[in-house]
């Protein structure tokens, strides 16, 4: 599809608001539909819409293997750090009103959110290395 | 009404991909197919599962399921045994599946008339620890959308669990797919 323009134009105005939409679907997770899991979702569709109007090399020069193998495991480091946090200040594994960050409401707060963001990033990344080794496999 | 109306087309979508030897034509059936079930959770108040649904059944599956059927035969294979032998077994095949479907369905069918009526708010579910959640989850995890509170906090641990078992597929992915590019 390289040399459909239209597709490459449309394609390149849509992804930026797409996501804009995934990160405002993992942040509003609290008062809202949503969260990590459908905001990571949102994220990989954009960069398959990418893929699909751009081709695999120029994507993987955005998104290099590496990063992607180091962030499908960054995410869930992420989550599974903030419950050893929780221990370290002195509560049980994941009880976040006990991190040390103002009241025991807004520590459980900004804990959930860390982990929606941590949720978020493991999603995206497992999708679209997923998508990539399923998809890239033209040349054997 | 519009709830019998959806109910009846997702059995006739659950039948046409079923029955569709072409396999994108069936993956496209089985989008359209998630694409309604959202609607119909929407309609059952649970907007959290129609926002997975229609993000993850209507879109990323369908994806991901093309670009596994690339890597395979685009028609369903017919199985190469003589024509008149295939049509017997067949005919057997269909009599004693029928029958197997049919007490199933019975079953289930009978296990559905003891089950309490839909939104019943003295159901045995409802009892348990609903009304805590309702009640006290902003309270208790500062968080305004409940079902993000028990996801996050109530049920911590089963979301780390969700979280370790995509991980585990990219990682599984990975090694099948990766490995052999490589040699």
């Amino acid at each position: 599809m390289k040399e459909h323009i239209i597709v490459r134009v449309i394609a390149s105005i849509l992804i930026p608001f797409i996501q804009l939409y995934a990160l405002y679907v993992i942040a509003h997770g609290e008062i809202g539909p949503g969260g990590g899991f459908q905001g990571g979702v949102i994220f990989s569709a954009s960069i398959i819409l990418y893929v699909l109007a751009f081709g695999m090399e120029e994507a993987r020069s955005r998104i290099s293997q590496k990063m992607s193998d180091l962030l499908s495991s960054t995410g869930a480091l992420i989550f599974a750090i903030i419950g050893l946090l929780c221990i370290l200040a002195g509560g049980s594994y994941l009880e976040y009103d006990q991190l040390p960050l103002g009241t025991p409401k807004l520590a459980s707060h900004l804990g959930i959110y860390g982990i929606e963001i941590g949720i978020g990033i493991t999603v995206a990344a497992v999708l679209i290395t997923i998508f990539f080794e399923m998809a890239g496999r033209k040349d054997d | 009404m519009i709830d019998f109306m959806l109910l009846f087309f997702l059995v006739i979508l659950a039948i046409a991909a079923i029955s569709m030897k072409d396999l994108l034509s069936a993956i496209i059936i089985l989008s359209a197919y998630s694409l309604i079930m959202a609607v119909v959770w929407v309609r059952l108040n649970a907007v959290d599962v129609a926002f997975t649904e229609a993000a993850v059944g209507a879109g990323i599956t369908t994806v991901l399921l093309i670009a596994a059927l690339s890597r395979t035969k685009r028609r369903e294979r017919t199985s190469p045994q003589p024509a008149i032998q295939k049509q017997k077994s067949m005919t057997r095949n269909s009599i004693l599946s029928f029958i197997v479907v049919m007490v199933t369905g019975a079953v289930l069918v009978y296990g559905t008339i003891d089950m309490p009526d839909f939104g019943d708010p003295d159901a045995p579910a409802n009892l348990h620890v609903a009304d805590r959640y309702i009640e006290k989850s902003y309270e208790e995890t500062g968080i305004v959308n409940f079902v993000t509170a028990v996801l996050a906090s109530y049920r911590g641990y089963d979301t780390l669990g969700e979280v370790m078992v995509i991980f585990a597929a990219g990682i599984g992915v990975v090694l099948l797919l990766r490995r052999k590019r490589e040699q």
